[in-house]
């Protein structure tokens, strides 16, 4: 296959996924088997991808020009390559995950289900890939809205009213701020391509820049930085699996993922550095650090902490981006794999243990890590990854952030990103603790609840697995950052 | 084709309606007087396509009525941009005749129906006759031939209150066309002629005097209550909202279309760019007005309980973005307003349809009826559902690509801040049709809907043509767009 084959398969494959989903929508069983199928393709896709990548090769695949400096077109370059791999690498991990929690719970209306995760994939395969501005902002509303039937699955008077802030929320704010900031930028730039180096370098002064950027980072809600973050804790209401899928494989990643990409190739970590328009954006993400994780720790309901949680870690990626070093970046890129890995496992524990004992209370979880050990040590590894201790994969991306930090001389960053960790010892490790530990609460009888449907207990061994080989082995996301241009 | 037909093409394409409409008044049976508007529906659209590609190939074609030279006998005159807009009337006529026999069949009783059709074939008359002539008396003419069909063909409606609201209109649209003569009364005796170039040619003269500019402002409010600016729209929700399902689809697509062409040609070609800027101050007036529609009438649909009416003030708010465009007045922002004009004609047409096939199966309008439609009518609520993104401007459908032209428009003008306005309008649009979503999909079908199946292909088909029509041309512009600038080209060289 030649490249554009490649990508342009990558991109449909998970569509006609759906399509088949549809058709086959009556028998579940070879229902389950299309979309792990389909799953299986999209990573050999983005696999065979990768290895061109590495070469050097920035492969393309040009669609067509909507008007004249509208195109749709996609450009496999290093960073995207990253998202596309780690996006389409753990939604195989959430089907397997997925399809032992909806049969577990007998959820309803199974097929539109499967059918929204895989159009969502696709999308988010086009974020990861988009060679400009346009074809990046299509495929992030696709995207909003292919997954606004997930976070609503429930169809609960409360999962209506998530689904609502969700969509108003994430469409309100790539319209009014996200869109605006584009056109902005095409005029001003004549051009909305991703380009090494940005393309607005002497085309705008400080304080458009500064006023642009932000226009970006709120305009992405998806990246959920604060003030717009609040959307993220609402959807919880969803089947875990979705949660896993905002928070870790796409939506939230999607979001971050577009703000590091346009500081990079739209804006240029030079332009930004050299102008500090980007410092108010550094205080206000890392006020979000800060302060999500503190929210964190006064959340009792388990999806809700690690939805605040997520809502930190986040920021990370947008602190790491507003440094405007180029180690910043890397750490950035880094967070993205790693919070990634570690926030899907603690997601899919958290549904192992509402499938198996139905329990979504922190302070109701004591004891249960006696007869469920698995799921709470895989929920050991996944927190040990989010506070950024070794051997986990998320030690790397705040050792980098650091680093990034340092070379800015932005010293209140290091001290935040220290904080921020003890604030996250503080809210994780005391589930793990109290779950091996402590006493079941009143009216909890352990002894009749067993650990989660083994299709749950795979995909969480395989990604509590993953954090720890990241951190050994964090070759290859090394070699795509470094591989990033920036002039 | 025989060249004596070929020469005679810009009168065919008013005539054979007219005498259609005739013809359809003498037929006694519906569905005989349904066959024949169908006929002559198929034959426009290949009248007005030949027409811009002559046009597009080898320039304006100028043909004289009853062979009188202009400026002493009426000229039809087909340029790139009248072209452009009779293809799209016509285009819309053909895509809504096939629907229109189900759904005329159950809307209107069996003695009145050739009358329908004769009514409709007149409106065609007149929207394309206002389209391609080049005399601002004959534009009159056609103007109250469309608008007095209209209010025949709204009176039709199935709810009694279809009277009242062509009542309303006949009165609001009867002041629009007396303004609109007085001023070019006035024009007339200021310069001695009617005809479009004429006019253009010898305006210039007399641009000094105060008459000049009380003609056009008489001109421009008359057209504007024809296409409902705000706040001259009070007639167009109870029109839309009564009106006989294919008659809203219809009149929501080209009537407002038409006249704001009018307007387009009377600024930009006759008065020309300084007169209206300039000693008018319209550009700022237009802009507030447009403001006003695009946010005001979106605010005034999120809050409508029958879904025809939401989608009439959804279309005064389209409007505005047209007549924003127009007041923005340069290259970027008036593609954007000829763009709309075709893109918002198609989506309107879309969503119109798929409401009219609710109404056929439902017989209601109102949107706690449509609960849980989703299941019971997939193909239909699916177009609902592409017409409703495409009103919100979602890119990947052709609302966006008007928008972006807007956008850009408005930066090439400096008001940066207009395209936040621009913006938030859209996510006006947004809250209003997510409420109809919502009903739609992620409630369950209520007991008004035991039974309910899928609309008739007739109906579903016409209503499919425009929901993909929408998705076409927010991928492929090159006609759409390309024509549109084109045109846009033209009009702001004639008016420098």
């Amino acid at each position: 296959m030649t490249p554009d084959t490649l990508i342009a398969y990558a991109l449909v494959l998970p569509l006609a996924g759906a399509a088949l989903i549809w058709v086959f929508g009556k028998i579940p069983d070879l229902r389950e088997f299309i979309t792990l199928a389909t799953g299986g393709g999209l990573l050999y896709m983005v696999i065979s991808l990768l290895s061109l990548v590495l070469a050097g090769e920035q492969p393309e695949l040009q669609v067509l020009d909507v008007v004249p400096g509208l195109a749709l077109s996609f450009k496999v370059e290093p960073l995207g390559m990253l998202f596309a791999l780690i996006a389409s690498g753990l939604w195989i991990v959430n089907s397997i995950y997925s399809i032992g929690y909806m049969r577990g719970n007998n959820e309803p209306r199974q097929t539109p289900f499967y059918m929204s995760f895989a159009v969502a994939i696709s999308s988010t395969i086009g974020v990861a890939f988009s060679e400009n501005l346009f074809t990046l902002f299509l495929c992030y509303e696709v995207l909003t809205l292919s997954t606004y039937p997930l976070v609503t699955h429930k169809a609960s008077v409360d999962a209506m009213k998530a689904g609502r802030l969700y969509l108003i929320l994430l469409m309100a704010t790539s319209m009014v701020l996200f869109l605006p900031a584009i056109i902005w930028t095409y005029t001003l730039a004549g051009t909305l391509s991703f380009t090494p180096g940005g393309i607005l370098a002497g085309k705008a002064d400080g304080l458009t820049v500064g006023i642009l950027m932000g226009l970006y980072v709120f305009g992405i809600g998806k990246a959920a930085t604060m003030p717009v973050h609040f959307w993220l804790p609402a959807a919880m209401v969803a089947p875990t699996p979705v949660s896993a899928f905002l928070h870790a494989v796409a939506v939230v990643k999607a979001g971050v993922f577009s703000v590091l990409k346009i500081t990079v190739y739209i804006f240029g970590i030079d332009l930004l550095s050299s102008t500090g328009a980007s410092d108010w954006l550094l205080y206000v993400s890392a006020g979000t650090v800060l302060l999500a994780s503190l929210i964190a720790m006064t959340k009792d309901n388990l999806k809700a902490r690690l939805a605040y949680s997520t809502i930190s870690q986040l920021a990370y990626i947008v602190v790491g981006a507003m440094l405007a070093t180029r180690l910043g970046m890397i750490g950035g890129g880094l967070q993205i794999a790693m919070h990634a890995v570690g926030k899907i496992t603690l997601f899919m524990c958290a549904g192992a243990i509402y499938t198996a004992a139905h329990k979504t209370k922190v302070s109701e979880l004591g004891g249960l890590g006696r007869v469920m050990p698995y799921t709470f040590a895989a929920f050991f590894i996944g927190s040990l990854s989010i506070i950024g201790l070794p051997p986990m994969g998320g030690a790397w991306s705040k050792w980098y952030l650091a680093l990034g930090a340092l070379e800015a001389d932005q010293l209140f960053v290091v001290a935040i990103l220290m904080i921020s960790s003890l604030l996250n010892i503080a809210y994780l490790m005391p589930i793990t603790f109290n779950g091996f530990f402590g006493k079941p609460a009143a009216g909890v009888e352990t002894g009749k609840i067993k650990e989660a449907p083994l299709a749950c207990l795979i995909a969480i061994a395989l990604t509590a697995t993953g954090t720890v080989l990241l951190f050994f082995f964090p070759g290859t996301i090394f070699e795509l950052l470094q591989l990033i241009k920036t002039r | 084709m025989n060249p004596e037909i070929i020469s005679n093409l810009p009168a065919l394409q008013v005539v054979i309606p007219l005498l259609g409409a005739l013809v359809c008044a003498l037929l006694r049976r519906g569905s005989a007087a349904w066959f024949l508007t169908m006929l002559i529906c198929l034959i426009m659209p290949v009248i007005s396509i030949y027409l811009l590609v002559s046009v597009l190939d080898s320039g304006p074609i100028s043909y004289s009525m009853g062979g009188w030279a202009p400026p002493f006998g009426i000229e039809y005159k087909v340029d790139v941009f009248n072209a452009f807009i009779l293809v799209l009337v016509s285009s819309i006529g053909a895509v809504v005749l096939p629907y229109a026999r189900l759904s005329v069949a159950s809307e209107i009783k069996p003695e009145d129906r050739s009358w329908f059709y004769a009514m409709f074939l007149l409106c065609l008359t007149g929207l394309l006759g206002i389209t391609i002539t080049g005399d601002a008396f004959n534009a009159f003419v056609f103007l109250e031939t469309s608008s007095l069909s209209t209010y025949v063909l709204i009176a039709m409606g199935r709810d009694r209150r279809a009277l009242l609201a062509a009542y309303q209109y006949l009165i609001l649209g009867s002041i629009g066309a007396t303004f609109y003569i007085i001023g070019v009364g006035i024009i007339y005796t200021l310069t001695g002629t009617l005809n479009f170039a004429d006019l253009a040619a010898r305006i210039p003269e007399i641009e000094q005097t105060r008459s000049i500019l009380a003609a056009a402002a008489f001109i421009v409010v008359g057209i504007s209550l024809k296409f409902a600016l705000f706040p001259l729209h009070v007639w167009l929700p109870n029109a839309y909202a009564y009106a006989p399902s294919t008659v809203s689809a219809f009149l929501a697509s080209t009537a407002t279309k038409v006249a704001l062409y009018l307007l387009i040609r009377f600024l930009f070609s006759i008065f020309g760019i300084e007169i209206v800027t300039d000693k008018l101050a319209l550009t700022d007036i237009l802009i507030i007005l447009s403001l006003a529609a695009m946010l005001g009438a979106s605010t005034v649909a999120i809050f409508q309980h029958d879904v025809k009416r939401l989608f009439a003030y959804s279309s005064v708010a389209q409007i505005g973005y047209i007549t924003l465009g127009i007041a923005l007045a340069n290259q970027a922002g008036l593609t954007g307003s000829l763009v709309h004009i075709f893109n918002h004609a198609i989506i309107k047409g879309a969503l119109f349809l798929a409401v009219g096939a609710v109404v056929y199966r439902i017989g209601s309008a109102e949107i706690d009826d449509f609960s849980g439609l989703g299941k019971k009518m997939p193909v239909t609520m699916g177009c609902l559902l592409i017409g409703g993104l495409g009103l919100i401007g979602v890119p990947g459908t052709a609302g966006f690509i008007s928008k972006w032209y807007l956008a850009v428009g408005a930066i090439d003008a400096g008001y940066i801040w207009l395209v936040f306005l621009l913006v938030l309008s859209s996510l006006l649009a947004l809250i209003y049709v997510g409420r109809i979503v919502e009903v739609v999909w992620f409630r369950d079908p209520g007991p008004n809907l035991d039974g309910v199946k899928e609309a008739p292909l007739s109906l579903l088909l016409p209503a499919a043509a425009m929901a993909a029509a929408t998705i076409y041309f927010g991928i492929e512009t090159s006609q759409s767009v390309g024509i549109a600038a084109q045109a846009v080209e033209t009009l702001l060289g004639l008016a420098k």
